[in-house]
């Protein structure tokens, strides 16, 4: 073992000192909303309240969470981000899938039009006539269907299974007399299942946090999905129906706490699956950056 | 003979065919068909007429927009508020993998991992709420920090000054952990055989940081330097539209804001088209011209 020198030993210092730095830069907003939003209303809004709860209330989550407003908003999310994944990984693996096949005829030509679409596009106004001539303005379809497919998903799910599933399986099922289909339902679908988790995860997370096409092409709030109601609540500070506060200070002042403690409540169901899916995430990136 | 094994080819596979029917009639639709609608660019779009019995107007609407007092501003903010942020958030989380690199694989490098990497998945909407909630001039965390230091506190989102540093750092504190995956995932394909050699000669840490480590994750870096170029006038709506207000305009204004407003809130159809193919076609045209130049330099480009 070679001793490590003392120039070496000041450089790790260093290095833990600039991690640190990352750590305590990263950590601490987070802290102090998730502080704020436990604290006393009065604490939050004369600045009392740094990186631990003043006087402990739960009263932000309470009105939170009997917003109407705010209850449908995360109804409507769960419903876009469980149909939305599903439509997206089924397109995904549907395309995948014979992308992969080196003896799709065609293969190379579709690739090259489908990736042109991730440099060039008609714009906002043009895609916007079609959702409309197609009738889904103000429908949960405009949410699931225009940016149903994303071209990287694509490409990360085809080099997969064109590289980690050995290509002699899909030979021997064939002779076997298996078609397509049963190739995908039988041999992609389980072996393929940490890529189509990571797929699944990447999709699930742009759904949940996505607000631009509600944006766009919502007009009706029942429809809204939690990250416009949000927007509206905590950026636009529209007041929330669910505060029928007596005075005007404290109404004030609830609303200051109930934007913390929204941004704890919509963060929270993410941050959740974060630490289980977090591996298979970094592998799933990992084999998307080997070969594009 | 090679066409008739081609058909037989595809013949013998048509299911594949039916497969990629959807997908491919998705990219179609919606990806395809809005590429030709963007001739209403060229037109006076009007809704009784729809998109091909609308009068032709050639390049009236892009000449009326180069025309425009705003062009240059939009222009210029759009470009400067990108290369800035490109230049930022590219070496930031190289030196995050560097230095996570480096340390002993423990319960500390796990936490700065998971904690780095945990602001990617909150939402847009979520983090710029933050950052106004954390800057706001009255109850913020950043002015009572300026405070301790006998600083009078700073109204950062109402002076246009700051937006930039706002939008960009932001952006960085949210995504740094997750961009330092990549390079962490290539300092791992590194020749373990090259450390040794290293430390055979006597190499320090820096130094093998700089030899060995700088080398191996080149090529992604490169990559992600030209993606970025490429992308610079594609700098992000979401972020800008919800860190703007009326104090900040005057530099968070960018033309993919601008399109949104003339286009949507305005129904000025065919101006905003004008406006968003000027950005797609100078996007597509930097994004060649990068390709190139790093094909000529380092031999590797994305195609």
């Amino acid at each position: 073992m070679v001793r490590e020198s003392r120039t070496d030993r000041l450089f790790m210092v260093g290095v833990y000192v600039l991690l640190a730095t990352f750590l305590a830069v990263v950590l601490l907003p987070l802290l102090y909303i998730l502080a704020s939003s436990l604290s006393d209303p009065n604490a939050v809004s004369s600045g009392r309240v740094t990186f631990w709860p003043v006087d402990f209330t739960l009263r932000g989550f309470q009105v939170a969470l009997s917003d109407p407003q705010i209850l449908v908003g995360f109804g409507n999310s769960l419903f876009y981000t469980a149909v939305g994944t599903f439509v997206s990984v089924s397109l995904t693996l549907m395309l995948a899938y014979p992308l992969s096949r080196r003896d799709f005829v065609g293969g190379g030509l579709l690739t090259r039009l489908i990736v042109f679409t991730m440099l060039f596009g008609g714009g906002l106004i043009p895609t916007y006539l079609v959702v409309k001539s197609l009738g889904m303005i103000d429908t949960r379809w405009a949410l699931i269907v225009p940016n149903a497919i994303a071209v990287w998903q694509v490409i990360i799910a085809r080099t997969y299974l064109r590289h980690s599933i050995p290509r002699e399986l899909f030979e021997a099922a064939e002779i076997d007399g298996a078609s397509h289909f049963r190739v995908l339902w039988s041999i992609v679908l389980p072996l393929a299942k940490p890529m189509i988790a990571v797929i699944a995860l990447v999709y699930a997370i742009s759904n949940w946090n996505s607000y631009f096409d509600a944006l766009l092409y919502l007009k009706s709030d029942d429809l809204y999905p939690l990250q416009l109601v949000l927007r509206n609540i905590l950026i636009l500070n529209t007041q929330s129906n669910g505060m029928d506060v007596a005075t005007a200070m404290e109404r004030q002042q609830l609303a200051d706490l109930l934007k913390y403690s929204l941004i704890v409540i919509s963060t929270v169901p993410v941050l959740l699956i974060y630490p289980f899916v977090a591996r298979h995430f970094t592998k799933g990136l990992m084999i998307g950056s080997v070969k594009g | 003979m090679a066409t008739s094994t081609r058909l037989r080819r595809i013949r013998r596979n048509w299911q594949l065919y039916l497969l990629v029917a959807v997908p491919v009639a998705y990219f179609a639709i919606f990806k395809y068909i809005p590429m030709a609608n963007a001739v209403i660019a060229f037109k006076d779009y009007s809704v009784l007429d729809g998109i091909w019995g609308s009068e032709w107007v050639g390049f009236r609407h892009f000449r009326a927009f180069f025309d425009n007092p705003v062009f240059w501003t939009l222009v210029s903010n759009t470009f400067i508020l990108s290369a800035y942020f490109l230049l930022a958030s590219f070496p930031i989380p190289i030196i995050l993998a560097l230095a996570l690199n480096e340390v002993r694989r423990g319960f500390f490098q796990r936490t700065v991992q998971l904690v780095t990497y945990a602001p990617y998945f909150i939402s847009t909407v979520v983090v710029v709420s933050m950052t106004i909630l954390i800057l706001s001039p009255s109850v913020g965390l950043a002015n009572d920090a300026l405070g301790l230091f006998g600083i009078p506190s700073i109204d950062f989102l109402g002076n246009p000054d700051y937006f930039r540093h706002i939008y960009v750092w932001s952006d960085i504190w949210q995504t740094a952990g997750y961009s330092a995956v990549v390079y962490m995932a290539a300092l791992s394909g590194v020749d373990p055989g090259l450390y040794e050699a290293a430390r055979v000669d006597g190499a320090s840490r820096l130094q093998k940081i700089i030899h060995v480590d700088l080398p191996g994750i080149m090529p992604t870096a490169a990559i992600i330097l030209i993606l970025g170029v490429g992308n610079i006038m594609a700098v992000g709506f979401e972020k800008a539209f919800l860190l703007q207000n009326p104090l900040n305009l005057s530099k968070s204004e960018i033309i993919a804001t601008y399109t949104y407003k003339t286009g949507l809130l305005n129904a000025d159809f065919s101006q905003a088209t004008a406006v968003g193919l000027f950005n797609s076609a100078v996007n597509l045209v930097l994004l060649i011209v990068v390709n190139r130049v790093a094909k000529r330099v380092s031999g590797s480009g994305l195609w």
